[in-house]
């Protein structure tokens, strides 16, 4: 190589906040979406001290209203704010994303340590993944919803496993890649116990391309809830969800579409600012990462 | 109207366009009808960048700033899009170091040389086809017809390109750009390839624009030579009169460096302890498989060898010879197959790998890639007490050690605390030594350990080796393609070829009277073998 | 080569057994009593018997396994509770509107997304690339219901140039056909074009990087004739892999788009049968899409092995 190589700018002295700052302001587009996914997060903190109506109490007489200065989006066919109910309704939207990324990256980096460290383990456990990704997701998710019951952890199980066995490739494929360095072989050459060899040298590796893929993970879970939801296989019905009041919205759809629509426009917008906040993520922790098989 | 083909006047070509971000900083140049000028330099002087800029195929990045580039007369900065195409392959072409990524796997060889002539000539599909195989026969491919058909990976490195040549001169280009086109081959086709550049030099009449590293190749290949440095010229000669009397101080420097074929004075025979020994070690590998056996390919067979305390026994061979296997099986990062290793008087062999792990400080390795053989993550003192860590020896007193071995390979103590991007090449490198130092071994493995360094880097390297072998009584094996390098720095000498050792003996009768008809070719392969550039003269004029 | 099909295939049996076995558990290790579960609250207990009796619940778990994998190999894949018809019967009712709308959606995402793709990356980081890559985001972004809803409320009820719901199966006519498909399509499309422009463009990418692409430039070769002939074919693998993939997995957005359209197919069966806890038909479900999945892959590694010849030649 003749050409300069590129000099590695020396990232391991800025902290984690400043480089978060960076990566949020890195353009107008990234930065507008982490403002949106910020005051998603706090109304839902926040939720039962700013909603500005009961989200849950039954008014019959002012049911299907169109958008008015009390009920800013309107009400649904029970005459309940909708407004509110969105407000509320991200609470459980976001925890399922959350928790099912954070589920998914851990038990996916475990699961593709022993695969790409263990070659006997490697042959049954990728058999099983590959297994896994041959049962469509969604089908998956409402067959254990179904027959487990809806409730809050039942949900995400169903939404984690199908998520578990690209984690679990992914991470296999930065160790196996990983152990071919010649770092990785100096180590061995060096004593260095196989256990402390994956704390110390390989595990480092998947760290930046794990939150990438967390990050997608979140955006997909939060997608997954909804549909579930829509399709009456979702939490129980009575709690508010994105996915639960647009499924209520459905039968009055020609009446007043505000109520499938206003829900799937806070859906859509929190899931594209997580995806785009990703991709700003990937692009500033390494460019080259798509290349490395992370797609959504 | 000049003679001249090519004329590169204060060429500068910048990063981003930013004047101050230079890459090339005004080159001056100029090629006459049927002449070869090597371009010279070593990594970042911007020698590929120059020819990249006389193609117009400069990445988007980098763009000239100032200057020309006039082919016949022609100015080709700036020149039209549609025109350059039509002046590639026609007025320049250009051959590119690794002939296997350079050619499309997809694509029947043939057909990628005929697509030249579909966009650059009038002639019918089947002239379009005799031309090809005209073409291909004089770059001596054999079995013609058949190749046609064929795809890249069917093919040997240097038929790969020999077909990047016929592709090249196929339209009879006034200018051929010839960018590192044998670095990536064997020595003895390094040769052959030399040797064709040169005769179709002379039958086509064209010009050459050579870009290359290596001092031994400019011997053979140049009429006059540029050298570069960071993006400046440094001298323009004759290449003889570069060679006999270089007017700078840097490319003094870098002839200094380049290794002598000649092998160094034997050493005496100091201590007759046998710190590393090998008996009939094999390793293949394949053989195995569950519907089809794959086939079987012994890259090591029947390898014994015997090294001395504070001596250094080098293994060379080209690639594929099983050099590297030997060194691997050796450090047990890959299992042999059957025989015996036998270090500190154990055989280590069979051991499992946890049987192996107390007899590890023993034998330490340093690998060939400097940007990959420390964990980019971690501290380089980190890196480098490591193994003293598992040995039970207490942080402070590891990390003391750590900066005692960090000057005794020419670095500051204080570096323990910085990370692997804040070195050179060469000082990553120096620190891989540090590290497999720590362990206090016996033998130290060097697997191509000065293959990836500048010439003048490797000479400080293999110095600082040298020096620490006298120091501390070290064992060295030595892997090499480079025989240059092999004749330097060791004592004895292996020769090896597809997988099994051809000769084995003191370097200066293995690589001075060598007995075995390889050895003997490996050895009229190597470029430059009749100067002595560190002492500015061929050897036939040696005193 | 034909070994290294043969072994694909060897391959895919364990895959499939995996699939069986994980499918047979959900259901035998679901807490609480199975049958309970598919019969719902109300169930008497002749009711709760005669469920475990049709499902062979009663048997040990090894028995039960093995005579259910054998009696899908003679094509018995169960009777559903909900309806009391054959299983297999049920699925080749369905079959039509999914197979339709699966065939018109990656048809048109193919024809918009390939050429999208090989654009944004030939004028890479321009304005084009950057709207295709947002097309992108935003179509793995928006959930297809939503998506869905808006096709309708603006096509069908402010426009009025689609049917807001029905299926017509193409024997009535390839214009009827086309019209009741469409709005489907439609909202199917925009996900498989966020996926299929997004590899193309970024394995194109990958490939104008290739030194035989700078090559085949040192050529003088018009750079139409680059793209085309040397970087896309090179990019087919993954392009045709992911398109396989696609396809495999559609039943999960035919799912969606099937209820908001109404449309009479698998994915509405598959519905029906979750919220009915109709356990055979789900099972069922899972199976075929799975095994459509496996089959498809076997097939994308076979175009693997016939489009690469470094592959086809060893």
């Amino acid at each position: 190589m003749t050409q300069p190589t590129p000099t590695v700018a020396p990232r391991d002295h800025i902290s984690a906040f400043k480089r978060a700052r960076m990566i949020a302001t890195s353009s107008p587009v990234v930065f507008v979406a982490s403002i949106i996914l910020m005051l998603v997060v706090l109304s839902a903190i926040f939720a039962p001290w700013i909603v500005p109506h009961d989200p849950i109490r039954l008014s019959p007489a002012v049911r299907l209203k169109p958008p008015s200065d009390v009920y800013w989006l309107g009400t649904d066919a029970y005459g309940r704010d909708l407004l509110s109910r969105i407000i509320l309704g991200g609470r459980v939207s976001l925890v399922v994303g959350v928790a099912s990324a954070i589920f998914a990256v851990a038990v996916g980096l475990g699961l593709g340590l022993l695969a790409g460290y263990i070659r006997w383990l490697d042959a049954v456990l990728m058999r099983m993944v590959d297994g896994l990704m041959a049962i469509p997701s969604i089908l998956l998710a409402i067959a254990i919803v179904s027959l487990w019951g809806a409730s809050l952890w039942t949900v995400l199980v169903a939404i984690t496993i199908p998520e578990v066995p690209r984690v679990v490739r992914l991470v296999r494929s930065l160790v196996l890649s990983a152990r071919e360095e010649p770092y990785v072989e100096a180590a061995i050459a060096a004593g260095t116990s196989t256990a402390r060899i994956m704390r110390r040298h390989l595990v480092p590796n998947t760290i930046a391309p794990l939150i990438i893929q967390g990050t997608y993970i979140c955006a997909s879970a939060i997608l997954t809830e909804a549909i579930l939801s829509f399709l009456g296989a979702g939490i129980n019905p009575e709690t508010p969800t994105w996915g639960n009041i647009m499924a209520e919205g459905r039968v009055y759809f020609q009446i007043n579409p505000g109520i499938v629509m206003w829900p799937g426009l806070v859906v859509s917008v929190t899931i594209l600012s997580i995806n785009l906040l990703g991709d700003a993520v990937r692009d500033a922790l390494d460019p080259r990462m798509a290349k490395r098989g992370i797609e959504r | 109207m000049s003679n001249n083909i090519l004329d590169i006047n204060n060429l500068r070509i910048a990063l981003n366009g930013d004047e101050d971000k230079q890459v090339v900083k005004g080159l001056n140049l100029s090629i006459e009808v049927g002449q070869t000028m090597c371009l010279v330099g070593e990594s970042g002087s911007g020698k590929s960048l120059s020819a990249l800029a006389t193609m117009g195929l400069l990445p988007s990045v980098l763009s000239p700033i100032a200057g020309s580039i006039e082919l016949k007369g022609e100015e080709l900065l700036g020149a039209a899009p549609a025109r350059m195409r039509a002046l590639r392959a026609t007025g320049v072409s250009m051959i590119f170091q690794e002939p296997m990524t350079a050619l499309n796997p997809v694509v029947r060889v043939g057909q990628q040389i005929e697509e030249v002539l579909e966009f650059h000539s009038n002639l019918s599909k089947s002239e379009r086809r005799k031309r090809v195989l005209e073409m291909m026969e004089h770059v001596h491919l054999p079995d013609i017809e058949k190749m046609y058909r064929s795809f890249p990976h069917q093919l040997s490195g240097g038929q790969r390109q020999r077909i990047m040549i016929a592709m090249a001169l196929v339209m009879r280009p006034q200018l051929l750009i010839a960018d590192e086109p044998t670095t990536a081959l064997d020595v003895t086709t390094q040769a052959q390839i030399l040797k064709l550049i040169r005769e179709l030099r002379e039958e086509q009449g064209a010009a050459v624009l050579f870009i290359t590293h290596d001092m031994g190749v400019v011997s053979e290949i140049a009429d006059d030579v540029t050298v570069l440095k960071l993006g400046e010229v440094m001298e323009t000669q004759k290449v003889e009169a570069l060679l006999r009397n270089p007017q700078t101080e840097y490319t003094r420097g870098l002839l200094r460096s380049v290794p002598s074929q000649v092998p160094r004075m034997a050493r005496e025979l100091g201590s007759q302890e046998i710190v590393l020994g090998t008996d009939n070690l094999c390793k293949t590998y394949g053989g195995k498989g569950f519907i089809k056996k794959s086939r079987e390919v012994k890259a090591a067979q029947d390898i014994s060898i015997k090294l001395m305390k504070g001596r250094t026994l080098g293994i060379v061979g080209e690639s594929g010879s099983g050099k590297s296997t030997v060194a691997r099986c050796i450090m047990r990062l890959v299992d042999p197959t059957s025989g015996s290793i036998t270090i500190g008087g154990k055989d280590i062999a069979n051991l499992s790998q946890k049987e192996l792990k107390p007899e590890r400080k023993n034998f330490q390795i340093v690998f060939q890639d400097p940007m990959r053989s420390l964990n980019p993550r971690i501290e380089v003192g980190q890196s480098i007490i490591e193994g003293p860590l598992n040995f039970g020896v207490p942080y402070n007193e590891a990390m003391d050690r750590a900066r005692e071995l960090l000057e005794l390979v020419g670095l500051p103590g204080s570096a323990v605390d910085r990370f692997p991007h804040q070195f050179s090449g060469g000082q990553r490198q120096r620190i891989a030594i540090a590290r497999a130092l720590a362990m206090d071994p016996d033998v130290l493995v060097a697997d191509e350990a000065v293959s990836a360094l500048d010439v003048s880097v490797q000479a400080q390297v293999l110095e600082l080796l040298a020096e620490l072998q006298e120091r501390l009584g070290l064992g060295i094996l030595f892997i090499t393609h480079d025989l240059g390098v092999a004749a330097q720095i060791c004592d004895e000498v292996i020769v090896m070829q597809r997988g099994q050792i051809v000769e084995y003996g003191p370097a200066a009768q293995v690589l001075g009277e060598p007995q075995q008809d390889y050895t003997k070719a490996l050895i009229a392969a190597a470029p430059g073998k009749h100067w002595d550039f560190a002492n500015f003269r061929p050897f036939s004029e040696a005193p | 080569m034909l070994g290294y099909i043969l072994q694909r295939i060897l391959s895919a049996i364990p895959v499939m057994l995996f699939v069986a076995l994980f499918v047979f558990l959900l259901l035998r290790l679901t807490p609480g009593d199975p049958a309970a579960i598919i019969a719902g609250d109300s169930a008497t207990p002749e009711q709760l018997e005669a469920i475990r009796t049709s499902l062979g619940l009663n048997d040990p778990l090894l028995t039960q396994f093995f005579s259910w994998i054998g009696n899908m190999f003679q094509g018995d894949f169960g009777t559903s509770i909900l309806s009391g018809k054959p299983v297999i019967e049920l699925i080749a009712a369905r079959m039509e509107p999914t197979i339709s709308l699966a065939l018109t959606t990656i048809t048109l995402s193919v024809v918009i997304a390939v050429p999208l793709g090989v654009i944004a990356a030939w004028k890479h980081d321009t304005l084009i690339d950057r709207i295709v890559m947002l097309i992108s985001v935003l179509g793995f972004s928006v959930p297809v219901f939503v998506i869905g809803y808006m096709m309708i409320s603006l096509f069908s009820m402010k426009l009025g140039w689609f049917p807001v719901q029905g299926f017509k199966p193409i024997g009535d006519g390839i214009g009827p056909f086309l019209h009741r498909i469409a709005l489907p399509t439609f909202t199917l499309t925009l996900l498989y074009i966020a996926l299929i422009a997004r590899i193309t463009r970024t394995s194109m990418l990958e490939i104008l990087g290739d030194d035989y692409v700078r090559t085949a430039r040192a050529k003088g070769l018009p750079e139409r004739y680059v793209l085309m002939r040397h970087a896309l074919r090179n990019c087919s693998v993954p392009i045709i892999t992911v398109i396989g993939i696609g396809l495999a997995l559609i039943i999960s957005g035919v799912v969606v788009t099937e209820s908001v359209f109404n449309l009479p197919g698998l994915g509405r069966l598959t519905v029906d049968a979750v919220l009915a806890r109709d356990y055979p038909v789900i099972q069922a479900v899972i199976l075929l899409a799975s095994l459509v999945y496996v089959v498809i892959n076997l097939l994308i590694d076979i175009a693997y092995v016939l489009l690469d010849p470094r592959i086809r030649l060893s």
